[in-house]
């Protein structure tokens, strides 16, 4: 039996609006084994970035948890002031941003940026140096030595990733979160960083908590998957759980919609149909209820919680429990209409 | 079929530093070749592709046919009339024929207009009288699938696959021979990215307009395209239709970008062929074969001689020594 580094309980999280409070996060319920990868999916606006966010509490001033636990190496996250969290960003946990073009400062040297990061540790100055140019040369940058010299703007946009890789993973952290690490980069280049991220992970042991939309890297990289609908967890498995033996409506519409894993061509593309519910004011009971087709009374009235299907593989839909023919909700979920 | 658009030998060229400073550094050729000896042709009603990482000459092509960008040498034929070095006056009228649908979708709406101006603001750059704006606005509208009500909405009230269909409605508003989509479904989900692509292929059904997409989606391709260019640094390694490319990639270019395209399935066996290293600057073109560098196939010839296009089959070029044929 593995522990789990992360545990996420029950996380409420709303942000003030003028509207009323956005429920951005509902019951989210996430483990993260030690020493593995556990992706996040779903659509843009389901609160896969604001949970990783939430995780190390770097959030806007209108955000108000409503309850929930973060259990990290045991210790719950939430009630910490913000000097202790900042002992824990940066060096237990830390992070690799979207966008390696923003991420890094361009004011300043790599150099300057990778012993700057370093400021928690009692070494002298060119061991600390000496860390970076391990590090970078870990992470495929040639001429390391050297090239910590040079400014952000010097390096391509797969180098920067690489650079805010090895900047992530300085401080040996046990948990790296990657919030769509290769959405800015070429597909050849996303396959290379992804797969040197692996083995560096393997190499220091730590887990990954990997948000991304692209389903095909998930199913390559990840060991464990949770699949997020308009704030909350709707499924979480083992990667084939998820992509074989998937139970919930809304996670067979998006494997169903990704083009990747149509293999007959066609002139018309599933979508799902429908529009993101209000988060301001959801509907009672399941959240997918509006655009389910398998949508029953019970859906309507009250919300689902996580249902085992099988060992480590939940689902938050009612379906589970009077699940008879799964498969005949594949072809009915989507909308294949022109 | 005579064909909508036909591009030969393209060259454009952009000056990276001022002739002074190359005298100087003694450079005789201050100038990179952005897009170099493209050549294409698009049938009426068809879909063509031009795929290739970021920095290949993609949107710079797409740019240089609605007159953006000025190619320094070759010839862009639109309906048989010869674009490049047309006057001005002259290539208004064509301009019309060919709209440009722009990668940021909510960067190119203007915020300080509503969506009914916007979308009927093509009316009034080409000064053509319509009787009834408002009606237009709405008819355009309903083509997209979107309510009437969106008319009085501005830009930042948009989602991202509604401001898509703005650029989309606002591209046909004049119904155009040609739409140029540049990256039209970057930054879509899954879901939103189908209902776009859906849209367009059932516009191209009922109006026959061609399509000029460029993208570095391979998965949407697949789907839509009837022919694809893969470009790299420039220039075009294979063209020809998608069903061939992807059946059988000669290029191991081609190759390459399609195996780094992982499939949503984890029992899926893995590609072995992956790419080394990043796309080399057009500062410093590689000599021989430009793909030489990175290529995995690669043979000592191929650093020393540039290849010839050839065409294995017909409606198929390739420039490359070593195709990678099936034994």
């Amino acid at each position: 039996m593995t522990t789990n580094l992360l545990e996420v309980t029950r996380l409420n999280l709303g942000f003030q609006t003028s509207r009323g409070v956005l429920k951005a996060l509902r019951d989210v319920t996430l483990h993260v084994p030690e020493g593995s990868i556990v992706g996040v999916v779903g659509e843009s606006g389901c609160g896969k970035s604001t949970l990783i966010y939430a995780i190390i509490k770097l959030l806007a001033a209108n955000a108000r948890f409503n309850g929930g636990q973060i259990l990290f190496q045991g210790r719950d996250l939430l009630p910490l002031s913000t000097e202790e969290i900042r002992k824990i960003r940066g060096s237990q946990i830390s992070m690799i941003f979207q966008d390696p073009m923003t991420a890094l400062n361009p004011v300043h040297s790599i150099q300057r940026q990778m012993l700057d990061i370093q400021y928690r540790d009692q070494i002298s100055q060119n061991e600390k140096k000496q860390r970076a140019v391990a590090m970078l040369e870990k992470v495929g940058i040639v001429d390391a030595a050297r090239r910590l010299k040079h400014f952000p703007h010097h390096f391509s946009g797969g180098m920067r990733q690489r650079i805010a890789i090895a900047m992530a993973l300085l401080s040996k952290p046990a948990l790296l979160m990657a919030d769509e690490p290769t959405t800015a980069l070429d597909a050849t280049l996303e396959a290379q960083i992804v797969r040197q991220l692996r083995e560096l992970q393997q190499e220091i042991n730590c887990s990954i908590l990997f948000v991304s939309h692209h389903l095909g890297l998930v199913a390559e990289f990840c060991d464990r998957v949770a699949v997020m609908y308009a704030g909350e967890v709707v499924e979480e498995g083992a990667v084939r759980d998820i992509f074989h033996r998937s139970t919930h409506p809304y996670t067979r519409a998006l494997l169903e919609c990704d083009p990747a894993g149509i293999k007959e061509k066609t002139r018309y593309l599933p979508t799902i149909p429908g529009a993101f519910p209000d988060l301001v004011n959801p509907p009672r009971g399941c959240i997918f209820q509006d655009r389910c087709p398998r949508v029953m009374d019970q859906c309507r009235m009250q919300s689902p919680n996580l249902i085992p299907v099988s060992n480590g593989h939940v689902a938050r839909c009612f379906l589970v429990n009077s699940c008879t023919s799964n498969a005949s909700l594949l072809s009915e979920t989507v909308n294949r209409e022109p | 079929m005579s064909s909508l658009l036909e591009i030969k030998d393209l060259r454009i060229r952009f000056q990276s530093k001022n002739r002074l400073q190359a005298l100087l550094d003694g450079d005789s050729d201050p100038f990179i070749d952005a897009v170099c000896s493209a050549s294409l042709k698009l049938n009426s009603g068809e879909t063509l592709a031009l795929v290739g990482e970021s920095g290949a000459g993609k949107t710079t092509l797409g740019r240089a046919i609605i007159g953006l960008n000025q190619p320094q040498e070759g010839s862009i034929r639109f309906q048989g009339q010869e674009l490049t070095r047309l006057p001005d006056r002259a290539f208004k009228a064509f301009r019309r024929n060919i709209a440009m649908m722009f990668q940021d979708p909510v960067g190119s709406l203007s915020p300080r207009l509503r969506v009914r101006s916007l979308i009927t603001e093509p009316f009034k750059i080409h000064k053509i009288q319509v009787k009834d704006l408002e009606a237009e606005a709405e008819r355009l509208l309903n083509l997209v699938g979107l309510p009437p009500s969106f008319a009085t909405v501005y830009a930042h009230q948009l989602s991202g696959g509604q401001a898509r269909r703005i650029g989309v409605a606002r591209a046909l508003a004049l119904s155009p021979k040609l739409i140029i989509a540049d990256e039209p479904t970057a930054g879509l989900d899954v879901s939103v990215q189908g209902e776009i692509l859906n849209l367009m292929n059932r516009l191209q059904e009922e109006t026959g307009v061609s399509f000029l997409i460029i993208t570095h989606n391979l998965n949407v391709v697949r789907h839509i395209s009837h022919r694809m260019a893969i470009m790299y640094l420039g220039r075009f390694v294979e063209y020809g239709l998608t069903d061939d490319i992807f059946a059988q990639p000669l290029h191991p270019y081609t190759l390459a970008l399609l195996s780094a395209n992982p499939s949503p399935d984890p029992d899926q066996p893995k590609s072995e062929l992956q790419l080394e290293g990043e796309i080399p600057s057009l500062l410093k073109r590689p000599t021989g074969c430009e793909f030489h560098p990175r290529c995995p196939f690669v043979r000592p010839d191929c650093s020393r001689i540039t290849p010839v296009t050839s065409s294995p089959r017909a409606g198929h070029s390739l420039a490359c020594h070593y195709p990678l044929l099936k034994d």
